[in-house]
């Protein structure tokens, strides 16, 4: 009997979810016991047309990585999500665009102009690049980038949701685990729309510091303070994020002493990660006078940036009124 | 008048309290107080119960601007909610700003219950404020954006 | 006129295709090599505070993010014009030498060690990680698994994660390691001196050792001879973490040494329409195409290129190898580009070497890892070696240290120019009359893969082929002939 087939591709992201995986290091034998890797670009030899070669659904579990910011990127997606009876949206790029979705500030023609006009480069013709071009002995093609970046529920229908950028490779072992335990009858699959491989709860309970009623006279950017190492660092006055991200990652980064900048995204429950994070922010100021509420404000250089860091192509406003301009 | 003079209509939406802004509604209504239809109207029992969510909502949603509105400082019917709701209204707008959301679009105001015509008279102004910002149109589908980059095509 | 696309290149962070067209004879008429996308950091990074620039870019590249991370940091500190204390330097450098050792190892082992070890002309089912283990011994897989553990404890205990690290700020770290911590990395790093040794041992009885590979890497279809540009300390050896950079010419002899602040009047972007990537090359040699030669900007920036422009190793066991890599190749500077898998095992034995003296350094576990900033920032540039090549940022802010610009030049872009001309001559040696066969697959997967092109990570289970499928036309566009490699 054959095994079934599993599958991992990467659109708009930087491989760190392909080096977790690997991270899960002798684990990766039990995936090569349980399933046929059919395709899986980083690493071995099959190519889209041998995804196109396959039937609808033959693909037993597709691990999609990366945002769709260009056209190849939805048509992979969509091409995948025919071929795939499983399709997990895996890390942040696919849930919820991730650091490539702070694109979604400024217009793609900004983006573009800005990578061709850098102090560095030499282009006197000003030249853009152009999606197919004729050279003497034939067309050659590139893909069209999309005015605003999306995530892959945004292009088509997920099955479950694996947060994190990248996931932490304790987690993917465990949904490993799972999956491969569902598929010889001795587990279940959660619910379609699940978030897999994370916890229930936000960063604030894997984290070790201590932690008290916060009153916040400054926000104190982490480079012009040495933090109390016990002490819960948004009380402190460090923008931490974990008030509102979701659990999972065991705290990895208030371990050592730095803030929680949101990769894990939305705790649950959370419609709009931001606006959650606006509302734990505005509740910790200490003060009740216009002025000095403004003034404490001032201490966050960038509120947006900071609120939606990892999630703003997934928020509800998705990008600014520049983007949507094209 | 042809669709094309009809003047911009704002479409707004207020969040009002229960036991101060809300009231003030009622009374301009009782009062048969002319102020512009403009603002839906979202009673909460309380200002500070306006999760930033609502206000991300409207704006997604379709709206041209939010009000939000609730009992005077120190007049709050849960002695100090609406200082949340102030703070949580100064960070809103610092964030819409940098999503290109101006801040005329966005409104916090007291008003206690007997304000009536005070209210009807903000409001009124705040529609024509917003009526000179333009319509927001805010667009999440990324569709009829106009000039995808590199789709230019360069033939020998 | 026929033309052959190779379509996706596998083992390249993102994507990458290959268009190689024919001439009526048959012959390689030009060959481009194009990639396809483009993400804008250089814009979205605007407006973020500086200190999150060794987080954002971190997400350049999810395989090397510490060198990311490393020359962020140093451009953050410089923008604050901020002095790291020793330990904080020392914290920093000794998670980039475990970093590189993990690096290194995975690219050798699963990309371009079965090229060696089994051979170009070895049936391809066995040219992959099983074919290596079946050959040189059952433990070697275990060893990659123990050095990439091993690799990523040390990042997950200096930087906070194993991967995208976070614990740099201007001015330091957040935090410093433990006497219990320091024990650890240094035993780690003890077993990956022994574990270089031994890939190295494994490189000389597999391959230099067998004349028709000996024949592969000396021979001229790889060879070019561009300039070579890498970081030097200031007894000019090779140092990823800092230092000058230093180019030499084709010829070896030095041709322009300058500090990391001085990179803009040294180096300039080609653009190209029909790519989203620019091409570096030497602004005061000039672009002169996709040509090599001291008349042509066209420098390289690798394993072999660091070596070739530096004056040795600065740790002794590696300083002995790299005298009997010259004395094998005959002299510097090596221009051939298999020699770049032999110049990046030298390096991952420095980077075990380098391990050790950090984790054995008196100051390592001090709690002196932080200064705090207190100048106005401005501008800052940080220059680090990635282990694909030179990684330069270079950040620009308001007085409150908002990102205002940026510039980035990342590693492998560097060499964009050479892996475009290294496919073509091996194409064009290759494809005579139309006649392509399996040769060509491999020896254009050759061509490019000495570069470790950005994305060096592999499997030890699976096939590990490089997936090609060559498709050749007619004038008319039909298909005549197709060519697979491990594709159905």
């Amino acid at each position: 009997m054959s095994k079934p087939k599993f599958a991992m591709y990467w659109a708009a992201s930087c491989g760190g979810c392909e080096i977790a995986v690997l991270n899960i290091h002798e684990k990766i034998l039990d995936v090569d016991a349980a399933f046929d890797v059919v395709f899986w670009p980083v690493a071995m030899d099959a190519k889209y047309k041998d995804v196109e070669a396959m039937q609808d659904g033959e693909i037993t579990l597709c691990l999609f990585n990366g945002g769709m910011r260009n056209d190849e990127n939805e048509h992979i997606a969509k091409l995948l999500r025919r071929k795939s009876k499983i399709m997990v949206a895996f890390g942040s790029c696919a849930c919820e665009g991730c650091i490539p979705g702070l694109a979604n500030f400024s217009s793609i023609q900004d983006m573009v102009d800005t990578a061709f006009t850098t102090i560095t480069t030499d282009n006197p013709d000003n030249i853009r690049p152009v999606s197919s071009y004729a050279m003497p002995e034939g067309n050659i093609t590139i893909p069209t980038l999309n005015p605003m970046l999306k995530t892959l529920d945004q292009v088509v229908d997920v099955d479950y949701y694996m947060p994190g950028c990248p996931p932490e490779s304790h987690q993917i072992t465990a949904v490993v685990d799972l999956v491969i335990a569902a598929l010889n009858g001795k587990a279940e699959l959660p619910a379609k729309g699940a978030t897999i491989g994370a916890g229930n709860s936000t960063v604030c309970d894997e984290c070790p510091r201590k932690r008290n009623v916060k009153t916040i006279k400054e926000f104190r950017r982490i480079q012009f303070t040495t933090t109390d190492p016990e002490l819960c660092l948004l009380e402190q006055g460090i923008p931490c994020n974990g008030v509102a991200t979701r659990s999972g990652c065991n705290a990895r980064c208030p371990s050592a002493a730095a803030q929680c900048i949101g990769c894990y995204g939305p705790a649950e429950g959370v419609v709009d990660y931001g606006a959650r994070l606006i509302s734990a922010f505005a509740s910790v100021i200490d003060s009740d006078s216009p002025e000095e509420i403004d003034k404490i404000l001032d201490g966050l250089v960038d509120p947006a940036g900071q609120f939606y860091r990892f999630n703003l192509a997934g928020s509800l406003l998705r990008a600014s009124k520049l983007a949507q301009k094209g | 008048m042809t669709e094309e003079t009809k003047p911009f209509e704002p479409v707004i939406i207020g969040f009002t309290c229960n036991w101060c802004s809300y009231r003030a509604a009622d009374l301009a209504g009782t009062a048969r107080m002319k102020y512009a239809p403009n603002v839906r109207l979202i009673r909460l029992m309380c200002s500070g119960r306006l999760d930033p969510t609502f206000v991300f909502r409207a704006f997604a949603g379709g709206a041209d601007a939010v009000l939000v509105s609730g009992c005077h400082p120190g007049d709050c019917h849960y002695s100090t909610q609406n200082y949340k709701a102030l703070r949580r209204f100064l960070l809103m707008k610092r964030v819409l700003n940098q999503m290109g959301i101006e801040s005329g679009r966005l409104k916090l105001l007291w008003a206690s219950a007997a304000e009536g015509q005070i209210f009807a008279n903000e409001i009124t102004k705040f529609v024509e404020e917003v009526r000179l910002l333009g319509p927001l149109n805010w667009n999440t589908t990324g569709v009829n954006i106009p000039a995808e980059v590199a789709k230019e095509e360069v033939t020998a | 006129m026929q033309r052959i696309t190779i379509d996706p290149i596998t083992r390249l962070e993102g994507h990458g295709k290959i268009e190689i067209f024919l001439n009526e004879e048959g012959n390689v008429a030009n060959t481009y090599f194009q990639i396809p996308e483009l993400r804008g950091f250089e814009r979205f990074c605007v407006g973020r505070p500086v200190e999150e620039m060794p987080l954002l870019t971190n997400r350049i590249c999810g395989v090397c993010p510490e060198a990311h991370h490393m020359a962020a940091a140093k451009a953050v500190d410089a923008v604050y014009h901020v002095e790291v204390p020793p330990t904080g330097k020392k914290l920093r450098e000794l998670l980039y030498m475990a970093f590189y050792a993990t690096d290194h190892t995975t690219h050798f082992y699963a990309l371009g060690g079965p090229d060696f070890i089994m051979g170009p002309d070895a049936p391809v089912a066995e040219r992959n990680i099983l074919g290596v283990i079946h050959k040189v011994g059952l433990e070697i897989g275990g060893k990659v698994i123990q050095m990439r553990k091993y690799g990523h404890t040390v990042v997950e205990i200096i930087g906070g994660r194993k991967v995208h690290p976070c614990t740099s700020i201007p001015g330091g770290l957040t935090k410093g390691i433990t006497e219990e911590q320091r024990v650890e990395i240094e035993k780690m790093g003890r077993w990956a001196i022994e574990f270089a040794q031994f890939s190295l041992k494994a490189f000389n009885d597999i391959v230099l050792s067998n004349k028709t590979y000996l024949d592969l890497i000396v021979g001229d279809i790889y060879t070019h001879k561009t300039y070579y540009m890498g970081l030097v300390d200031a007894n000019n050896k090779v140092n990823f973490y800092d230092g000058k950079v230093r180019v030499v010419g084709p010829d070896g002899k030095e041709y322009v040494k300058y500090e990391p602040k001085d990179y803009a009047a040294n180096i300039a972007e080609h653009v190209e329409p029909w790519t989203y990537l620019k091409f570096p090359y030497l602004k005061n040699v000039g672009w002169k195409g996709f040509v090599d030669g001291p008349d042509s900007g066209v420098y390289m920036a690798t394993p072999l290129s660091r070596l070739n422009t530096s004056d040795g190793m600065a740790t002794p066991l590696a300083q002995a190898e790299y005298e009997k890599f010259y004395a094998t190749l005959g002299g510097k500077p090596v221009h051939q580009r298999l020699a770049i898998h032999w110049a990046r095992l030298i390096e991952l034995l420095y980077a075990a070497e380098h391990w050790v003296e950090l984790a054995t350094d008196p100051e390592i576990t001090s709690p002196n890892f932080h200064a705090i900033p207190t100048a106005t920032p401005t501008e800052g540039v940080g220059i680090v070696e990635a282990p694909r090549g030179t990684l330069t940022h270079h950040y620009w802010t308001d007085e409150r240290g908002v990102v205002t610009k940026v510039n980035l030049i990342v590693g492998t872009t560097n060499n964009y120019a050479p892996i475009t001309m290294s496919i073509k001559k091996a194409a064009d040696s290759l494809i005579k009359k139309g006649n392509v066969n399996e040769g060509l697959l491999n020896m254009v997967e050759m061509a490019f893969r000495a570069y470790d092109p950005c994305f060096g990570c592999a499997t030890h289970s699976l096939p590990g082929q490089m997936p090609l499928e060559i498709i050749v036309r007619n004038p008319d566009g039909e298909p005549l002939e197709v060519l697979k490699q491990f594709c159905e």
